[in-house]
């Protein structure tokens, strides 16, 4: 993991608490240090707490307990105008009373900015959006999409050193939506600033960030970059939340060299790696991707144990085969099949045998 | 490709688009008038036609005109200035003996005193005695009454003896007709009408101005209160709407009287002293007290809806992006209510200035508007003056909504 220690963080969340109510807790004491130019994703269902964090961190909101550090310096007790930091709205918020011109120069104008530095700025950060010709415009008179990039522009015309980004491309619609994904990875890498960025859609997050805090009641269930939160969840919220995913209840059987071997509920044995359980006999839930499971023994290592299933239906999707498939009692068990030259389809009604490498199976904490 | 676009569009089965359109258009178009139809013949009855007669009434008063034939007959012949000669005196004595017959000497008295003062009295008495005129008119007529040669009389018959008229306006704007015709201003201590038209505008800018100012916090803590809480509070605003207007007012002269509420409590800290109780009804203080009272939930209503739909994340945007709270403000909230402040404002000024029950009960001698004299003039039956007078408000009130058509834009007003 590329997490930046205490000292060179660029953004620290120390033991923050945040409660509206004064009776409940919607942050939960969070510990989060962000790299300087690093892509952070806060990704969690609604109501996690992700946006209350984003808020704090701008100033909108403020920590009920603990620290927040903006490049070494505590921020709890500085005012928003002063933080200095870039923000992207989720409706974009461009001032409907001014051009698009006049949006991107009010930051300028309240930092006492001379009239041509102001327009060379101005036509800087519209030319890096595309949006160089749309200067006069009023933000009604543009599409959503371009809304979206004045937003963009707007947030970064000032040079801050760290931008939020409030769930911003959650209005466009999915083509669009994928190319903005695009343009804000790239405009990051250009620009070398820090972005901490809000979404719920899973999908954007796994594209977009260096690393992705997994949000859940009020605390950070995994932080991790995309590919090991995907391949390696730390436990069954975050194994549920991110991608489609199988699950399979058991006890463990025995625990050694690092693999677990699972007696399931309805009597069958299968292979695991171990992440929340230790001990034999614990209850646990094994998270398998639909994309790991296996139905041609020839591809499986030798040892593998392998479990009997029946086909109930098979989904052409184009460039894969979705199979559901009645396992171990479950009649929601998910597999994937690349559409190959080759790929050996199943039929509905077909008795198979299944299996996965231990590696691929995660014995994760019962639900 | 040009010709077919040229060529008029037609449906399938060959009709014209157009008329095809209107056709099947037709239906839902008499259904739609017809629901408006009530409110349209509602609308013409109680408010197009009236306005209409009191336009109508003042410049059109036919009480001399109607009744002295030979006058107008006369005035006719004889271009302004002329002194009125035999003839004049025998159209007079004629006119006068018509009266007598018709019993219309008071109308048509009633509309020469409308242009100078006391001629009623002086045409009454002379047709009194018209049966007993025998010629020469003019020696006849001035025993009756010397003023028959005042030219100042002869004057304003002349400008009564045409139906159509514009004395009533030029009364309104402090001015008369001189003895030749000419146009001038009244003598100053008769000058009353341009000053309460000056005043009842200025007092009602103030009472807008106030308004705005008390509705604006007001406003802006309902648009951003919880709904609950908000609507609370919005019953507390709507109350004065829902007691009668006679008891808050009346409620205000116990609050503000010389022995009153007010002064009582400022005497009691000592701030003032008995000799020194101030004065705060029945003068200018009063009416623009109890008329922001009145006239606020008009300022509230306006805004509270413009503010309401002002997303926070506005505010907040300007904030990051480095304006004080000040300079959010001034430069992203304010415009953003000018439409409701605009709506609010041309409602409560439009009321101020028509208002009259407030300042009749508690403007005492100088708190007093335009509208208390239109009623005086309208309980005194004269009916014209009163019309010129309400025409040159609703003139006033026109000039100002063009006016803040140019300057904000109608189309930018909100009322709700």
């Amino acid at each position: 993991m590329a997490a930046a220690s205490h000292n060179d963080a660029f953004v620290v969340f120390d033991h923050v608490q945040k409660s509206y109510d004064g009776t409940s807790l919607v942050v939960k004491d969070l510990n989060l240090n962000i790299g300087k130019g690093e892509f952070l994703t806060m990704l969690g269902p609604s109501g996690s707490g992700k946006t209350t964090c984003l808020m704090m961190l701008a100033g909108f909101e403020t920590a009920t307990n603990g620290e927040i550090l903006l490049d070494g310096r505590p921020i709890n007790q500085v005012p928003p105008h002063k933080r200095g930091i870039g923000m992207v709205f989720q409706n974009y918020a461009l001032f409907p009373h001014m051009t698009v011109g006049e949006n991107l120069s009010f930051p300028l104008e309240v930092r006492g900015m001379g009239k041509s530095e102001r327009e060379a700025k101005i036509m800087r950060a519209l030319d890096m959006v595309q949006m160089g010709k749309f200067a006069n415009r009023r933000p009604a008179q543009l599409s959503g999409g371009q809304q979206q990039r004045i937003a963009l522009a707007r947030a970064l015309v000032f040079d801050p050193k760290l931008v939020l980004m409030d769930e911003p491309l959650g209005a466009l619609d999915k083509q669009l939506r994928e190319h903005m994904q695009f343009e804000i990875k790239h405009l990051h890498e250009s620009l070398g600033i820090t972005v901490v960025y809000v979404t719920h859609d899973q999908g954007e997050a796994l594209t977009m960030s260096d690393r992705i805090a997994v949000f859940n009641d009020g605390r950070i269930q995994q932080l991790a970059p995309p590919a090991d939160l995907y391949e390696r969840p730390d436990n069954s919220f975050v194994a549920q939340f991110i991608g489609e995913n199988n699950r399979l209840e058991g006890t463990v059987e025995e625990i050694k060299d690092g693999r677990a071997l699972v007696r399931l509920n309805t009597g069958e044995l299968i292979d695991a790696t171990p992440v929340n359980v230790s001990n034999k006999g614990q209850k646990t839930l094994v998270s398998i991707r639909p994309e790991r499971v296996e139905f041609k023994a020839e591809l499986l290592p030798a040892d593998a144990h392998l479990i009997e299933a029946e086909v109930i239906e098979v989904i052409y999707m184009g460039d894969l085969f979705r199979t559901v498939l009645k396992v171990a009692g479950h009649d929601d068990f998910v597999i994937k099949s690349r559409n190959t030259l080759g790929q050996r389809v199943l039929t509905p009604g077909e008795k198979i045998k299944i299996g996965w490498a231990p590696q691929d199976a995660r014995a994760l904490d019962p639900v | 490709m040009a010709d077919v676009t040229a060529a008029l569009l037609t449906t399938a089965d060959g009709r014209p688009l157009k008329a095809a359109l209107a056709e099947a258009q037709s239906r839902a178009r008499r259904r739609a008038f017809l629901l408006v139809a009530p409110l349209l013949a509602f609308v013409v009855l109680t408010f197009i036609i009236p306005i209409g007669q009191m336009l109508d009434r003042s410049f059109h008063h036919d009480g001399f005109s109607a009744n002295a034939p030979n006058l107008v007959e006369w005035f006719d012949a004889n271009p302004e200035g002329t002194v009125p000669d035999e003839a004049a005196f025998a159209a007079l004595a004629a006119d006068m003996k018509l009266m007598k017959e018709n019993k219309t000497a008071g109308e048509a008295g009633t509309r020469v005193n409308y242009t100078l003062a006391e001629t009623r009295s002086l045409i009454t008495k002379t047709a009194r005695g018209a049966d007993k005129l025998a010629p020469p008119f003019k020696e006849a007529l001035l025993a009756i009454d010397d003023r028959w040669d005042d030219p100042a009389v002869w004057q304003a018959m002349r400008s009564s003896a045409s139906a159509y008229t514009a004395d009533f306006y030029l009364s309104a704007l402090d001015m008369e007709r001189a003895e030749d015709g000419s146009i001038q201003r009244v003598e100053e201590q008769g000058r009353i009408y341009v000053y309460l038209f000056f005043k009842t505008f200025l007092l009602s800018g103030i009472i807008t101005l106030v308004c705005l100012l008390l509705a604006f916090p007001v406003a802006h803590l309902l648009a951003t209160l919880p709904m609950a809480k908000a609507n609370l509070l919005m019953i507390l605003v709507l109350l004065p709407f829902w007691t009668s207007l006679l008891v808050r007012t009346t409620s205000w002269i116990v609050l503000l009287q010389g022995e009153g509420v007010v002064n009582d409590i400022l005497l009691s800290l000592g701030f003032i002293g008995d000799d020194g109780r101030l004065k705060m009804i029945y003068n200018q203080t009063g009416t623009i007290i109890v008329m922001t009272h009145v006239l606020l939930p008009f300022m509230i209503l306006p805004l509270y809806s413009v503010m309401r739909v002002i997303p926070p994340s506005y505010a907040r945007a300007a904030r990051s992006l480095g304006a004080t709270s000040w300079t959010t403000f001034r430069r992203i909230y304010l415009p953003q209510t000018l439409p409701g402040i605009g709506a609010g404002s041309l409602l409560v000024f439009i009321l101020a200035v028509g208002y009259f029950i407030t300042p009749a009960l508690v403007g005492g001698a100088d708190g007093q508007l335009i509208s208390n004299l239109i009623d005086f003039h309208m309980r005194n039956s004269n009916w014209s003056m009163a019309a010129a007078l309400s025409a040159m408000l609703l003139a006033g009130v026109l000039v100002l909504y063009w006016l803040y058509d140019r300057l904000i834009g109608i189309d930018n007003l909100k009322l709700g």
